[in-house]
């Protein structure tokens, strides 16, 4: 069974996933950081691929990404430290991207070298549900992989379901009207927001992210949701750290968020 | 305005065959939608079509002249029409662009705009309407192009716009764009993005190419008064995003007895790894929310562009553009810096017209093409040169 539906039939509050970009801070520390968040009891870790031109992304995730190009970061080499990391951990993968990124690797096969890598789902922000539902939906179903659209504030109630159909495995709730990183806390027309989706019965499970820095912040959102998506807060405690010393900083970076 | 029906169509989804479509992230969705559902509503009402007709006769000044260049004629021994989008309030094309949508965005209930720019000529376009319709408006400029295009960043101000730098990536037209984009998806309500090329999301580039259509809908009743037919035999526009080619284009696309010259900035030399020719250097790809041609790596990260001319130093080209060169309806040809410097001292000492940069790469076109004696070529004057004087001051000395 695909980990992230095994994930979502086991558990269902408090899902911690988090966010950190590939080659960042170093290039081979992708792998380091998997296994020290599967360590540390994270329930999803999303992976993004450093993009040149990230349009969805705010400041810390795109210097992040900057860094790892500059290190040398290539979706090659990112899918061999997956399989690496892979012989050992078991937490599910989702890839975050580009589409650009998907197209140029060559759509199929990228689907493939993610089945034989061990990814288990793709975020691809900028992927229009049209050109899934019409050109990729079928390939995701034969390699069951998992596909998470995006909701946000503003979309309606029959898009919403749209998506709902069409995710495998969890929806990406935006929290906020944003691009990641946003900060501040949590508003009320937020909580208007994640109760009117909550009130809709959706099939898939629904994890919160944009703007999550906090525990507080995870709690918050984890009783309106399955859980959270934390990036960008997460990348800034990577910035800076040695090698070495990543392991044990994330451990008790996640007990902090864990609470 | 034009009635004609667009002559290359796209599809419901936005393609022009392979290109085009809406790649853009779920919290842009409702703004595009919206605008997709509407733009072509709105743009035939009657009372809209009024307004943009004054405001295009009035403010910015059309018709412009279909000149005939006579000593440019001589030398090259053809019929050398200028269409004088230089002469448009403002300065250059772009104008014809911004007014049109930010009477989209009044019909369609935004108080506020956002704009990308990159040699300025756009910002200021966009800054001059939201002066006129009283909107607050912010404008994305590269932090190399505030740089080199000062005298436009200063007219922008003048009129009361905000301009915010750039700072990621080359710092220039592709970097602004991605801020613009990003503001955007933070101000999905109030706000509307007033795009300056043929370039973005569907509906962008149907929706400019027809707004800068009037370039061609004059060229039509222009030639045909002084040469009897409206067709020329070759149009000739340079191709940043690609939208003064559009409109240069746009009533002929369908007639192909007329050639369609797209001129691309080759900077320091299509080879030379600093260059702009995105129909040599490109490859299919997304780019700002658009299935089109774009310069990349392998792994598809965007390459980072160069071109003198900040206008025309983008990566990618309208999908209108990418579906034209491929299927071969437009010839692409591409010129260097220096090629265009030339070509500028050149305009201006033989016709005592000086042009923007981006301009002088279609100029310089002439000397890469063949034509027949007596052929009549238009060539789209899109903006004039005073942006670029910091610029061309740099070179009087090798002139
Ligand atoms: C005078 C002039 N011509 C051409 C361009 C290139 O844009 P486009 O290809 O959209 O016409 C610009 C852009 O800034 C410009 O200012």
């Amino acid at each position: 069974m695909n980990r992230i539906t095994r994930l979502f039939a086991e558990k269902q509050t408090n899902i911690l996933n988090v966010y950190f970009t590939a080659g960042y801070p170093y290039l081979n520390s992708t792998g380091t950081i998997i296994a020290a968040l599967d360590k540390a009891g994270v329930d999803l870790v999303e992976v993004g691929m450093p993009y040149s031109d990230p349009l969805a992304d705010g400041p810390t995730i795109q210097e992040s990404g900057q860094v790892a190009l500059k290190n040398g970061m290539q979706l090659s080499l990112l899918f061999d430290q997956i399989a690496e990391v892979r012989k050992t951990v078991e937490v599910p993968l989702v890839l975050m991207g580009y589409f650009n990124q998907v197209m140029q690797f060559g759509e199929r096969k990228f689907l493939e070298k993610c089945k034989e890598v061990g990814v288990d789902g793709l975020i691809l922000p900028d992927l229009p549900i049209y050109e899934y539902e019409h050109f990729y939906k079928d390939w995701f179903e034969d390699l069951d992989l998992g596909i998470s659209f995006l909701i946000s504030p503003q979309s309606g109630t029959e898009r919403i379901r749209k998506i709902d159909e069409l995710t495998r495995g969890f929806i990406y709730m935006v929290a906020d009207a944003a691009v990641t990183g946003a900060t501040g806390g949590i508003t009320e027309i937020q909580l208007a927001y994640f109760q009117r989706i909550r009130g809709m019965d959706l099939k898939q499970p629904r994890l919160i992210g944009f703007g999550i820095t906090d525990s507080a912040a995870f709690q918050t959102v984890s009783a309106y949701a399955s859980g959270g998506i934390i990036g960008s807060a997460f990348i800034r405690l990577l910035g800076g750290l040695s090698e070495a010393a990543l392991p044990e900083a994330i451990d008790h970076w996640v007990k902090s968020i864990r609470g | 305005m034009t009635t004609l029906s667009f002559p290359i169509t796209v599809d419901e989804q936005g393609y022009y065959g392979e290109f085009g479509g809406a790649f853009i992230p779920e919290m842009l969705y409702p703004n595009v939608r919206e605008l997709k559902e509407n733009y072509l509503q709105i743009m035939a009402q009657p009372a809209f079509q009024d307004t943009f007709n004054k405001l295009l006769k009035d403010f910015v000044g059309r018709p412009t002249p279909l000149y005939l260049a006579e000593r440019l004629s001589a030398q090259y021994k053809a019929q050398i029409f200028l269409k004088r989008e230089d002469l448009n309030h403002t300065g250059a094309h772009k104008i014809n662009n911004t007014i049109g949508q930010i009477l989209v965005a009044k019909a369609l209930g935004k108080t506020r705009i956002i704009a990308e720019t990159g040699a300025g000529q756009h910002g200021v376009a966009t800054a001059t309407v939201c002066a006129l319709m009283d909107m607050p408006c912010v404008i994305y400029m590269g932090e190399v192009d505030i740089a080199r295009q000062a005298p436009n960043v200063a007219r922008m101000r003048m009129l009361g716009a905000e301009v915010r730098p750039a700072t990621s990536g080359s710092k220039t037209l592709k970097d602004a764009t991605n801020e613009a984009i990003r503001d955007w998806i933070n101000n999905p309500t109030d706000t509307h993005y007033i795009i300056g090329s043929v370039v973005g999301p569907h509906p962008y580039p149907d929706m400019v190419a027809r707004f800068q259509s009037v370039i061609s809908e004059e060229t039509c009743w222009q030639l045909q008064e002084v040469t009897g037919s409206p067709d020329p035999d070759l149009v000739i526009a340079c191709v940043g995003g690609g939208s003064n080619a559009a409109g240069s284009y746009y009533h002929y696309l369908d007639k192909p007895q007329v050639r369609l010259i797209a001129v691309e900035a080759a900077g320091h030399g299509v080879d030379s790894g600093e260059s702009a020719a995105t129909s040599v250097l490109g490859s299919k790809g997304i780019i700002h929310g658009s299935r089109t041609l774009l310069m990349q790596t392998p792994d598809g990260q965007i390459i980072e562009p160069y071109s003198i001319s900040a206008g025309l130093d983008y990566p990618g080209i309208g999908p209108l553009h990418a579906h034209l060169i491929q299927t071969g309806r437009a010839e692409a040809v591409s010129i260097t810096d220096q090629e265009a410097m030339d070509a500028a001292f050149h305009l201006s000492r033989t016709e005592g017209i000086i042009p923007a940069l981006e301009t002088a790469h279609a100029f310089a076109a002439l000397d890469k093409l063949t034509f027949n004696p007596d052929d009549v070529i238009v060539i789209n004057l899109s903006g004039r040169g005073d942006k670029d004087l910091a610029t061309y001051i740099e070179f009087l000395d090798q002139f």
